[in-house]
């Protein structure tokens, strides 16, 4: 750890530094995170495509990975590894070699199904053989697989030279605090598939520094959400998964941060979601001033610096406010616009939880 | 709103608000408490425990997290025959430790913690 001007910056340990494709990428889009946050892997390409110029290719005959059935105990392995094997097939066939997931439970599966591959080549031939009577398909394992979090933490500097809107409160000229949450497959299962590893993952603290931001390090940063599949499907067992998230909005409560930036699916979600919850269940509100906290995910926020257009990056469908954070930002937008469709037709309206 | 589930209280022990003034009297007066292994032979053996709900197990959790609340009722369940005393093998007087209990419970009952 290096201290410079009272900051502490932790360097990577060289045991948990990640290779990260450069270019070229097979994109694999998340089941649930089109449903929350439609906006983000829209964002995500147009980041990707036009401010960055790369080449990334969104293949609409790519599926699930089946991996909540998975950790349901719904799908078996042997099904999973199939699945994945024809998504590999479909990259393969494209002429891509680096492939990226938009999940981070898809991303944990994908990396434990090519780690077994490696320690157990039988079952890789086994696979294979599946694939083939099933499908007629045959595939090549990626040469890199990375989560697209990787992708924007590695471009995080390119992006902040195109810089709009920093991470900056414009009132009071201070840096935004900004809690990261990292998802738990992301490097708990593979320290070395992380960034950074598993206790100082710097893939979501690094771009916010980048951008302007501060990040806030709390007593349960490394808390599960609570999402956790079994602990959510069932209507019952939903306590379970609502005091994960409690037990971090506690300890989070007195660093008053502005933001919470996440880099999975289900972590956006249900940070998002049990806030509101709480707040009707219990009437607590963890944000400073009695305010709830806007949640937002890495494609979110760097399309917020970038300035691109709240709306078109779907942030309405937050059920927590982000306008506050958006005032503080200094960002234009017009409330009006917020629930019409590109031709002006109203889609829908809700009162989002915050300012009420 | 009733949503059909609810936060579940957290069992973790919170160090600003631990009572643990029992628990202190109890092991300065019968020390062995603190060579316990757990083994359950005491709760396994236990002649009120055959025939109530009584767990001595429980008790000593009760009391180890200071959850002191309950712990009289707990207590009152125990006849003080002493075969706990016979099986322990680490050689604990579970029945001092009752004892001590009752007698704790009776000095802190009307003391801020």
């Amino acid at each position: 750890m290096i201290q410079k001007n009272n900051e502490h910056i932790y360097t990577v340990s060289k045991n948990y530094r990640k290779e990260i494709a450069d270019d070229n990428y097979y994109y694999a889009r998340s089941c649930i995170r089109q449903n929350f946050y439609p906006g983000s892997e829209v964002a995500f390409l147009n980041i990707l495509k036009n401010d960055l110029g790369k080449n990334v290719f969104d293949d609409p005959r790519h599926t699930t990975c089946t991996g909540i059935g998975y950790h349901s105990d719904v799908v078996p392995f042997d099904t999973i590894q199939t699945v994945v094997a024809r998504h590999f097939a479909l990259m393969t066939e494209n002429g891509y070699k680096n492939f990226i997931a938009s999940c981070v439970t898809s991303f944990g599966m994908y990396i434990e199904i090519t780690e077994t591959w490696k320690h157990h080549p039988e079952q890789l031939e086994k696979i294979r053989e599946y694939l083939k009577k099933s499908t007629g398909r045959e595939f090549e394992v990626p040469q890199n697989i990375a989560h697209t979090s990787d992708i924007i933490y590695k471009n995080r500097l390119a992006i902040a030279e195109k810089i709009k809107y920093p991470l900056v409160n414009v009132k009071t000229g201070k840096p935004l605090k900004v809690v990261d949450h990292i998802g738990c497959h992301y490097a708990k299962m593979f320290p070395d598939q992380g960034e950074g590893g598993a206790e100082f993952t710097q893939v979501l603290q690094a771009m916010i520094k980048a951008w302007g931001g501060a990040t806030v390090d709390y007593p349960e940063r490394r808390h599960c959400c609570g999402f956790g599949f079994r602990q959510y499907l069932v209507q019952a067992n939903r306590g379970y998964s609502l005091s994960n998230s409690k037990k971090k909005f506690e300890s989070m409560q007195p660093y008053e941060p502005d933001a919470i930036i996440t880099n999975c699916p289900g972590c956006s979600m249900f940070l998002d979601r049990w806030q509101y919850v709480m707040n009707e269940m219990q009437g607590k509100r963890y944000g400073a001033n009695n305010s709830l906290i806007p949640v937002f995910t890495y494609e979110e926020m760097a399309g917020l610096v970038l300035g691109y257009d709240p709306w078109d990056l779907g942030l309405q469908m937050h059920q927590v406010d982000c306008r506050p954070f958006l005032d503080k930002m200094g960002i234009k937008y017009d409330s009006d616009k917020m629930y019409k469709s590109k031709a002006g037709k109203i889609i829908g309206s809700y009162t989002p939880q915050c300012s009420k | 709103m009733d949503f059909g589930f609810a936060p579940i209280e957290t069992r973790s022990i919170d160090i600003d608000i631990f009572d643990s003034r029992i628990l202190k009297y109890v092991i300065k007066y019968e020390p062995s408490l603190l060579v316990c292994l757990s083994c359950g032979g005491c709760t396994a053996t236990c002649s009120a425990g055959n025939l109530t709900d009584f767990n001595v197990r429980r008790m000593q959790l009760m009391l180890r997290r200071g959850e002191t609340e309950n712990l009289q009722t707990e207590i009152n369940k125990c006849m003080l025959c002493g075969k706990c005393l016979l099986v322990c093998p680490r050689g604990v007087n579970l029945r001092n430790v009752v004892m001590l209990i009752k007698k704790a419970l009776v000095i802190y009952k009307n003391q801020e913690k």
